[in-house]
Parts: C-alpha cells; structure tokens; sequence
C-alpha cells in the first residue's frame, strides 16, 4: 500500500491486526511444540507456517473482493455461492462427467480453457450483482443475497447434486504444487494482491471507491460516475471469489457444490474489519484485510494443532475472535487503561 | 455571581493550542454571544463545557459548585443545554416522540404516552409553539425544527442554553421568532451563550459578547461598549485603519467581460422545480442568482450542472448544443458547482486534503489516467497556498478542518479541475468575516482572468456586491434580470417581494 512510497508509516488501522497475529504467534512459540518448525522435504517447505499460509489462501484472496466492495459502501455476501459455482465449472469442463449439465458442451479438456470460462463465469456473476447495486439501487445486502442462495442452486444444478472428481495434473497442481519452495497458491494470492493493488493504486480507481464509500452524494456532485465503480468493484469481487472457488476445488482434486465456500464470506468480512476497513465504507486496507484471513487461519490451525477436542473448535474460536476484536476496539482499550489508573491512584 | 464561570481553560491537541487560559463568565438572565473566527476556539469551548472534550487545565464552575462534565448527556443533566446548528432529530418520528427520545416517562414498563402528550404540549407552549405534537417533525420547516430542538434540550433543569450558529438556515421572519424565545428565557433566568457569524444579530441579541482569537480571550466586554468596526478589528487581529481602507470590492465596475457567450440556457425548464428560463453567461462575468430560499435559486443550477434533467428547453455550450445529463457530463464540459450543503453534499470527511481537492480533476479525467502523486501535491500545496487553507498537512482529514477551510478545499476542488465556469451555490455560508471576504476577492481574481461565475446566495447584499448581472427568482421563477444602473438592493428586494416589474415570466396554469 501507500507506505512504501517514501518513509514507510504504517497506518494506525494496520497496528492492532498485526499486534493480534503477533500476540498469536509468540502465543504458539511458548506453548506449541514445533509451530515455528519448518522443514525442507525435496525442496519444499513444510510446517505450520507454510501450511497457515496454504490454507488461508481462498479466504485472503475473496477478502481482497470483500474489503473494496465494502470500501464502496456495499457487502458481498454471494462470494461463497460463487466459489462453488467456479469450482463446479472447472471440474466439470476437465472431468466432464456424463451426470453433469457441462457435458453437452462438447469442449476440449483443456485446463487454460477451462481456467477461463470458470474466472469469465465469476465475473459476470459479480458484475450481476454490480447491476442490481448500482444500476437498480438495490441494497447491496438483499442483491447479494439472492446470488448467495440462488448461486449454490446453480452449482448444484451444474454438477447434478454430485461431487465431481478431477484426475488433471494442471489442476492438481494449483491446490497442492510447490513453486519455488512456496506452495504455489501463494503465488496465486501475490499474483490476486498485484493486480489488486495495481488496479486501486495505480489507477484512481481506489481514490473513487473510497470516495464514494465515504460520500455518495459528494461523490455524485464531484461527477464521479458511482454506478461504473460500484459495477466494476463487485465484477472484481465476483473474479476474487473465482480465482479462490477454483483453488479449494484444485485443493480436494474435486468440486462439492455443498460445501465449497460455505461460510466463506462471513470470513471474509471479519477478515476485512479486522484488517482496519470500517463496514460504513470509505477507507480501505488491502493489506490489512490480507493479514486479517492469515489472522484468522492462524487461529484456526492453532486450535487444531493444540489439539483442541473437534467439537470446542468453533466455540474457541469465537472467543479468540472476540478477544482480537476487543483489542481493536479504542473503547475497550481506554476502559482497560482508566482502570489501571483508578488502581494505580 | 454568575451563573457559571469557566477559568483559565486551556486545551490542546496535537501541534495545536486550540484554547489558551481562557476565562468566560455568564450571568443569569444574560445572552452572552461567542465571537470569533473560523478555528478561534468557540467551538473548543464548547465541546469542554458540555463534555465532549476535557480541558487540560482549568476549572468550570455552575452555580458556584466545580463541575466535569465527561458526556453531552452528563452536562444536560448538569444543567447545561445545548443545540446544535444541524439539527440531531429523526424526521420520522413525532414532535413528541422527538422531544422525549431516550428519556420517555414509563408506566408499568411501557411508555406513559398521555403523560408525553401533556408534557410535550408544555414544553411547547414554553416556546410559544402552537404545533400538533404528533405529527411527524419532517412536516415543519426547519426553523419550527430548530424550536424543537430548543423544547428538547430545555429541561425543566437547564439552566444554561448553548446556542450554536442556530439562525445560519433561518430567513429574517424566523430569526425574529428564534429571538423573540431568547428574550423569554432570559426573562425566565436562564443564561444563554449564542454563536453566531451573523454580526447584526449578535448585536441585536447579546446582553455581552467575548471575543476569541487563535485559543486565545481578546476581550470581554458589554455589546453597548463597542463597535461593530472595533469588533471586526478585534476577531480579525487587524487595525481598523486597515479594515476601514479595504472597501469591498465593487463587482458592477466589471470591463473585462467578454463576448464570447460560454453557456446559454433556452427555455430550459422543469416541472415543479423551476419555470423554464432563458440565460445568458459570458466570458469573465458573475451572474448572480438573487431569491429567497425555495425560490428556485439552486433548482435552476441543478438543470446547469445534470444533477436533474430538465423536461424542456435546451443548453448551448459555447453555442454547440450540448446534453448535460449527469454530473460527470457537466464536468466534462467544464462546469464545476459548489454545493449548498457542505456537509452532506461537499466533504469527503475521512479523505484526506489532499485526495479532496484533485478528486473532481482526476474524476474530469477518468479511473485511468491518474494523477502521479508528486503532481497531486503540487497542485494541492499550490491551493493550500493560494486559498489560505489552514491545515497541519495536506494528509489530514478534511473532517479535521474548521467549516471554512472545508469549503476553501472544496472551492480548490473545482478551481483544480480547470473549470470554465463554475456555479457556486452559498459560498460564503457558516463561514467567518475573514474568510467570507477572501472567498469574495479570490471569486473576483478567478473571473478576471477569465472563468464565468453563477453565484448564489440568499444573502442578497452578497450577490449584489459581486455580481454583474442578476437574475431575480421569485416562486419559482425568474421574474426579471438586472444589469447597470438597476443593479441594486432596492431593486432586488422589490422585485422579490413582488414580481409585479417587468415579468420575464408567468406560469401557466
């Protein structure tokens, strides 16, 4: 972001979700044996780390999406639907399975092809939304809704209610190959995070949505056109969730309608506010929102590798997020602060 | 002994000493005007006395006794009311329901509403408003709106009422009637602190007045004992030689208009907002829009700059036909328009000074051309000195700004995008005498090198000082255009009161 331009400052939004990760990480330092072990097995690293990283991979690259269309003012609750639509498209344009729907298309099993049509399906579904947004001004909440309902219907639909399994080294190889030591889905998130950035920092593009996120009727009378932004934003978040769609279906070597994405983007957006992006809109932290997902996966794995029995997962969790939300709040903090100083007199 | 007492209040914030040992005293019974410019620290001194801010050093005394307030809700209770220039009502719901939101008197865990109803109906009458109390608050005007805020925030306990800038969206009539109340509540004890960049009515209305300048008390002294020169003198930190030598600057002697017509309106028109007009703007030259508030002033600049589309008539560009459906098109044909309502229409409060003033440039060139960011600031160092902008740095939210600095960054905003002609509607609303009086010599400097003015403003001493030509709007309709020797307030005025001269206009049906 900005800060690398001259000195690097690093905005006041940015502290707490890096002070959180940090205070996780020394958490597991002290207490988790082999946490900060990372091994090179032919060349690959292995560890928790590397495996946080692989894993937060789909939720950092939707919170890319989530943290501009929120930036306009907007949500986008539909990025799981379409996770599970992209990666229904490009299993069963690889597989071609006679049960699905994709199969009367008669297409090379081409992985480029497919790559294509599933990212092309991903954006119009979010430039849909864009339309129903910005162009019918229908609130953004109840237009992504319908998507996040209907979407996974469609995916369904697509692959007739079943799972469809993949045998396609390609494929195989962006959910689970190595590049350079690094498992290649961060270089899926770098390669999302460049263009990301280079279409927000380098256009002015960024200086639009988080002008109309942060005055709508200011932003009209500046002759900003907030209809083209908006469009664009959730066309982009719908290539964001795409891009991921596609890689938690690369992951398993399948494509599950059901489950692919579910919840995803109530992670998202918990990504995005603890990366220091307020739900009002306006200011955006991409960085942020990035640290945010790692956040997040770190707890989980966290609880995983504590051992923590499977059915208090989702309840540690939830306390654990409290607890970094707590820490982010400046009421909280200054309550804390004034009652050390009451004791302290 | 007053009735409050603040001593040697001193606050600062980061690089500023907003207040420094300031004392201010109010007596009871007392209308005790606030005066300053822009960033003096009246606001600071409010904000410390109702609690939204605590003073670093210093004590407040009310009724003799130390009080620290730590919330606006605390100071209430305390006995210090206050009411802001924006109104804080919902417009959906009742009077009543307004005047008790948060403090409703219950019976048996539910709301006691023939209880409201009566204590609604006092309330009221203490005002003298003869209002149906359930009635939605959206149904009166804005100046019934302010009364009702007043009723609010009058407790049976208050003992003191802060007024902040409360007449600045007022007509003359409503003002009187706002006065009118202050004269009750004094008669009935109470002191009243009033903020006001309106110096005749801070002279008709205030028993004392206390003059802040940069955090710091120049004077207290009572209203009979100084003039209004002195007391420009004063705020401003300049010699009255000086202020008495700075004539305004006469628009009427405007020789460099040029011919060429930049913009022309035929016909253009709109159901229920205004009648359709003819307008000619040259090269060079104010227009001014003169007219009451709803007459039709702001409606006809809307139809200019696309925010709404005209059902008639048409608008030629420098005599191309040209379809101006939507703000984006108007600044593409070089129109800029500075807006009414700064903050709802104007600032962008979180963006910084910067990203404010080059918005409406790089939104004239499109998402992708953008501006480099060293040409960003030049041309925002540039304004920032030009305007006289006062900000700690250019990445400072706008937010953070004092009200005329605001709209000094939203003039730059326009002047940025290199406009040819660029509509300002009230520009010089809520802001000091100094800044008012730069804001009217830079619009001069702008017009001479060349760029065409439309300037609105209900203050109709303003548009006939700066103007070259008028248009006069009344109901809805321009009823007649001055220029020359008719230009002039006795003209305006009748015009407005009647119509009956010369009328360009008349609606049918």
């Amino acid at each position: 972001m900005k800060p690398f331009r001259r000195k690097i400052r690093i905005p006041e939004q940015l502290i707490w979700p890096i002070a959180a990760l940090f205070i996780l990480l020394i958490f597991n330092f002290l207490f988790t044996e082999n946490f900060f072990h990372i091994e090179i097995r032919n060349g690959k690293l292995f560890g928790s780390l590397i495996d946080i990283l692989d894993r937060a991979s789909p939720l950092m690259l939707v919170a890319l999406g989530m943290t501009l269309v929120i930036a306009t003012g907007g949500i986008d609750l539909s990025v799981g639907a379409v996770m599970a639509i992209t990666g229904t498209i490009i299993a069963g344009l690889l597989a071609m399975p006679d049960f699905s729907i994709l199969s009367w298309f008669n297409l090379p099993a081409s992985f480029s092809l497919a790559l294509c049509i599933a990212l092309a399906t991903g954006i119009i579904f979010g430039a849909c939304n864009g339309i129903l947004v910005s162009f019918f001004n229908i609130q953004a909440i109840v237009a992504t809704l319908i998507l996040m309902v209907a979407g996974r219907g469609i995916a369904q639909l697509l692959s007739n209610g079943q799972i469809i399994t993949v045998q396609n080294d390609t494929f195989s190889f962006w959910g689970n190959g190595y590049f350079l030591g690094f498992p290649f889905t961060v270089f899926i998130v770098i390669i999302g995070f460049a263009v990301c950035w280079i279409l927000i920092r380098k256009t002015a593009l960024g200086l639009f949505v988080e002008a109309s996120g942060s005055n709508p009727v200011a932003s009209h009378y500046s002759g900003i056109n907030i209809r083209m932004v908006k469009f664009m934003i959730y066309g982009f978040s719908g290539f964001c969730a795409g891009l991921a769609g596609i890689l938690v279906a690369a992951d398993i070597k399948a494509a599950d309608a059901n489950n692919a994405g579910l919840y995803l983007e109530l992670d998202a957006i918990l990504a995005t506010v603890l990366g220091g992006t307020a739900l009002k809109g306006g200011r955006c932290f991409l960085a942020g929102s990035l640290i945010g997902a790692v956040l997040i996966q770190s707890v989980t794995t966290t609880i995983l590798t504590r051992g923590v029995p499977v059915e208090y997962t989702l309840v540690v969790k939830a306390l654990v997020i409290v607890m970094i939300c707590l820490l982010q709040s400046a009421e909280f903090r200054r309550m804390i602060i004034n009652r050390f100083r009451k004791t302290g007199k | 002994m007053p009735l409050l007492a603040m001593k040697n209040i001193t606050k600062t914030f980061p690089g500023v000493m907003a207040l420094d040992g300031v004392n201010f005293d109010l007596c009871s019974g007392e209308a005790h005007s606030l005066v300053g410019e822009n960033g003096a620290g009246k606001s600071t001194l409010i904000k410390v006395l109702t609690g939204v801010y605590r003073q670093d050093e210093g004590e407040i005394l009310l009724e003799d006794k130390r009080i620290q307030p730590l919330s606006p809700f605390e100071s209430q209770r305390m006995g210090v009311s206050t009411v802001y220039q924006e109104i804080n009502l919902v417009p959906e719901l009742s009077v009543e329901e307004n005047l008790f939101l948060g403090r409703q008197p219950m019976k048996l865990g539910r709301i006691d509403w023939k209880k409201i109803r009566r204590m609604a109906e006092k309330a009221l009458s203490r005002l003298n408003l003869q209002i149906d109390p359930s009635m939605p608050l959206s149904s009166f005007s804005i100046a019934t709106q302010q009364m009702i805020a007043i009723a609010r925030s009058l407790d049976i306990s208050a003992r003191v009422l802060i007024l902040d800038e409360p007449t600045s969206s007022l007509d003359h009539h409503e003002v009187e009637r706002l006065f009118s109340i202050i004269r009750k509540l004094k008669s009935e004890g109470l002191g009243v602190i009033f903020i006001s960049h309106f110096l005749d009515q801070i002279f008709e209305v205030s028993d004392r007045l206390t003059i802040l300048r940069n955090g710091q008390l120049i004077e207290t002294c009572e209203v009979s004992r100084i003039s209004r020169l002195e007391l420009v003198a004063k705020m401003t930190g300049k010699s009255i030689e000086d202020l008495k030598t700075a004539q305004p600057y006469s628009g009427k002697k405007g020789t460099n208009i040029g011919k060429r017509e930049i913009l022309k309106a035929e016909r253009l028109g709109r159901k229920k907002d205004i009648a359709p007009f003819d307008l000619q703007l040259h090269e060079g030259e104010i227009l001014g829009f003169a007219g009451l508030l709803g007459s039709g002033r702001t409606q006809a600049a809307e139809l200019l700059f696309g925010l709404k589309q005209p059902d008639t008539g048409k608008i030629k560009r420098e005599g191309v036909e040209v379809s101006i459906r939507s703000p984006q098109k108007a600044v593409q044909y070089g129109i800029g328009f500075l807006p009414e309502d700064r903050k709802t229409q104007g600032i962008f409060p979180d963006l910084s000074v910067r990203e404010n003033i080059i918005l409406a440039f790089q939104s004239k060139k499109g998402w992708w051309k953008p501006l480099s960011r060293k040409k960003q600031e030049l041309i925002t160092k540039n304004f920032i000195e030009t305007l006289q902008i006062k900000t700690a740095d250019m990445e400072k939210p706008v937010g953070q700004l004092s009200g005329g600095n605001q709209q000094k960054v939203i003039l730059a905003r326009w002047l940025a995008s290199q406009p040819e002609i660029i509509i300002l509607d009230e520009p010089t609303r809520g802001i000091d005498v100094g800044a008012k009086a730069e804001i009217e010599s830079l619009i001069h400097n702008l017009c001479s090198e060349g760029l065409s003015i439309i300037l609105i403003s209900g203050e109709l001493e303003e548009v006939e000082r700066n103007s070259h030509r008028i248009m006069v709007f009344r109901d809805k309709v321009i009823v007649s255009e001055l220029e020359g020797e008719n230009l002039n307030l006795p003209n305006i005025m009748k015009l407005i009161a009647e119509g009956e001269a010369n009328p360009r206009e008349t609606i049918q049906a």
